[in-house]
C-alpha cells in the first residue's frame, strides 16, 4: 500500500539473516565484537589481492558468504541481489557478483546504499517478485580515498568536520516469509540540495535529505519520533547530527531517541576519525552489528533506519557544483 | 521543510567546529622549523667538503631523498596529519606530493598509472611556477630596459 512517498507492506517481508565484515580501524571501535568477520590486513595481500579495489570486493564477498551461511542457504537459492558501493561504476559489487553468479541489479546511492538496497529487496519480497533477496553494500577507506581525495601516503591535514570512510561491508538476506526482523515500510527519499559546497562537511550536505525523508515518512504514516525506540541515521557524523536535531526541533518533531551510525561505528573522540564514520559500509555495518541484532533480541522493538548519501562526484565537485543529498528510510521491527 | 540555503549556511557555521588554529600553527612552526634546521645541519656538513653552491644543491637532494624514503612506510603522512603546512611548505612536501601518487597509482601500470599520475598534485605547482618565472623574467627584462 502506498501512502505519500511511503510503501507500507501488509505482509511484511523479514530480514532473515545478516552479516558484517570490517577492517582494522573497525576492529578497534566500539562495535568490534559484533562483526562476523574482521581483518587486520584490509588489503588482503595473503589472499592474492593486488589493489584496494579487489580488496573491497573480497571484503564484500566475505559478508555475503557469512550471511548466506547464517541463513543456511546456498547462493543458488538467492533470487536476486541488490548491491552497490562507492567505487566508480560500482565495480566492487560487479566483481563480487562475477564470483557469486546471482541475478544482480547494481545500485548507487553513495552512503545511503544500504537502506536503498534493503528497501528494494523488501519491495521485491513483499510483492512476491522474489522469495529470497540479498541487499548488500561496502566501502573501503583506501579505495575511496584515492578516488575522492588524495593518495594514501600524501601528507594532508583533515578538517574537524571531515568524516572517515569505513572499511566495511554488510549483507542482509530478505525473505518474503519466515522468521526474522520485519520490514514494515520503506520510503525512498527525494534529492535535497541546500547549496553546501564543502566536500569536507558531508554531514551538513546530507542533513536536509535526512530531515526531508523523515518528515515525509512521519506525515505519511501518521507517526512521530516518540513512536519509535530509536531512529538511526547514517552517516551524518557529529556535525550533521547536531544540525538534524536542530532542524527537526524546528519542525516540531524533536528527535530525543536519535542515533547516528557515523557516531556509533567508531569512538569519535579516541580514534582520530574527526566528525565520525562515513561510507556505504558504515551504516551497513551498524545495521548488521547493532540494529538488527538488537531488534532480533527484543532490545529494540521498532526503529527507523535512515541511511544518507551525498550524490556528487569528484568531477562535479571540481566543477563547482553543490552537493546533493539523498536519504532512504526503512522501518524495521514492530509487532508481528 | 522550514529551511532555506542562507539560514542553513548560518546553522552549519554554528554547528561546525573550527580548526584549532593555534595548535595547528604551533605544530607547523615546530615541525617546519625542525625540517629547515635539519637542512641547515646537512648544509654545514656538506660545506666541510664542498663549496657553497654545491653544498646547497646537495642539501636539497638529501632532503628530497629523505622525504621520499619517509613517504614509503607512511611516516611522512602520519607526521603531516599533525604538522599541516609545516610539512607541506618545505621542499620535503613537494617530494611527498610526487612520491605518494607514484605509489598509489602503480596498480594502474607504469605508463598510465605512475607516469600519468605522478605529477597529479605537484603538476599545478610546476605549471604555475614556470608561468610565474616567465612573467617575472619579462618584467626583469623590461625593468632593465627602463633602468
Amino acid at each position: 500500500m502506498r501512502r505519500g512517498d511511503t510503501l507500507l507492506f501488509e505482509q511484511p517481508p523479514v530480514v532473515g539473516a545478516w552479516a558484517a565484515a570490517g577492517g582494522k580501524k573497525e576492529s578497534e571501535g566500539p562495535l568490534a565484537s559484533a562483526f562476523d568477520f574482521l581483518t587486520q590486513d584490509a588489503g588482503f595481500a595473503e589472499q592474492g589481492c593486488e589493489n584496494w579495489e579487489q580488496a573491497e570486493s573480497l571484503l564484500q564477498r566475505r559478508a555475503v558468504e557469512l550471511c548466506l551461511r547464517k541463513a543456511d542457504i546456498p547462493r543458488s537459492k538467492v533470487d536476486i541481489a541488490f548491491a552497490g558501493d562507492l567505487q566508480a561504476q560500482c565495480t566492487a559489487s560487479n566483481y563480487t557478483m562475477r564470483e557469486l553468479g546471482i541475478p544482480f541489479a547494481g545500485v548507487y546511492g553513495a552512503c545511503s546504499t544500504m537502506a536503498e538496497t534493503l528497501a528494494l529487496a523488501a519491495v521485491f519480497a513483499a510483492t512476491g517478485m522474489a522469495e529470497r533477496v540479498l541487499a548488500l553494500t561496502s566501502s573501503h577507506f583506501c579505495a575511496a580515498e584515492r578516488q575522492f581525495r588524495t593518495p594514501l601516503e600524501y601528507g594532508a591535514k583533515r578538517t574537524p568536520t571531515a568524516q572517515w570512510t569505513a572499511t566495511a561491508a554488510g549483507a542482509c538476506l530478505v525473505r518474503a516469509h519466515g522468521i526474522g526482523v520485519p520490514v514494515r515500510s520503506v520510503t525512498f527519499g527525494r534529492v535535497q540540495d541546500y547549496a553546501v559546497h564543502d566536500i569536507n562537511n558531508m554531514g551538513a550536505a546530507m542533513m536536509p535529505a535526512a530531515a526531508s525523508t523523515l518528515l515525509h515518512y512521519f506525515a505519511a504514516s501518521g507517526t512521530s519520533p516518540k513512536d519509535f525506540d530509536a531512529i538511526f541515521t547514517g552517516d551524518l557524523g557529529e556535525v550533521g547530527t547536531a544540525l538534524l536535531r536542530e532542524q527537526m526541533a524546528q519542525e516540531g518533531l524533536p528527535l530525543d531517541n536519535h542515533k547516528d551510525c557515523g557516531c556509533l561505528l567508531y569512538d569519535t573522540a579516541g580514534q582520530n576519525v574527526q566528525a565520525g564514520g562515513s561510507g556505504a559500509g558504515c551504516s551497513a555495518a551498524v545495521l548488521c552489528c547493532k540494529i538488527l541484532p538488537m531488534l532480533a533480541a527484543g532490545q529494540l522493538r521498532r526503529v527507523l533506519f535512515v541511511a544518507t548519501g551525498a550524490l556528487m562526484s569528484q568531477t562535479t565537485f571540481l566543477q563547482g557544483e553543490s552537493i546533493p543529498g539523498i536519504a532512504h528510510c526503512v522501518e524495521l521491527g514492530g509487532a508481528q | 521543510m522550514k529551511l532555506d540555503p542562507r539560514r542553513y549556511d548560518e546553522m552549519i557555521g554554528r554547528a561546525s567546529p573550527p580548526s584549532p588554529v593555534v595548535r595547528d600553527c604551533a605544530w607547523a612552526f615546530c615541525v617546519g622549523g625542525a625540517i629547515c634546521t635539519l637542512g641547515e645541519g646537512l648544509r654545514q656538513l656538506f660545506l666541510i667538503w664542498y663549496d657553497k653552491t654545491l653544498a646547497g644543491t646537495l642539501t636539497s637532494i638529501a632532503l628530497i631523498f629523505l622525504a621520499a624514503l619517509c613517504t614509503l612506510p607512511g611516516w611522512y603522512q602520519k607526521l603531516a596529519a599533525k604538522a599541516g603546512a609545516g610539512t607541506l611548505v618545505p621542499i620535503t612536501g613537494f617530494a611527498n606530493s610526487v612520491v605518494s601518487p607514484a605509489i598509489e597509482f602503480k596498480a594502474e601500470g607504469w605508463i598510465t598509472g605512475v607516469g600519468a599520475k605522478i605529477f597529479g598534485i605537484a603538476g599545478p605547482v610546476i605549471a604555475y611556477g614556470t608561468l610565474a618565472s616567465f612573467v617575472w623574467g619579462v618584467l626583469y627584462w623590461l625593468l632593465g630596459k627602463v633602468g
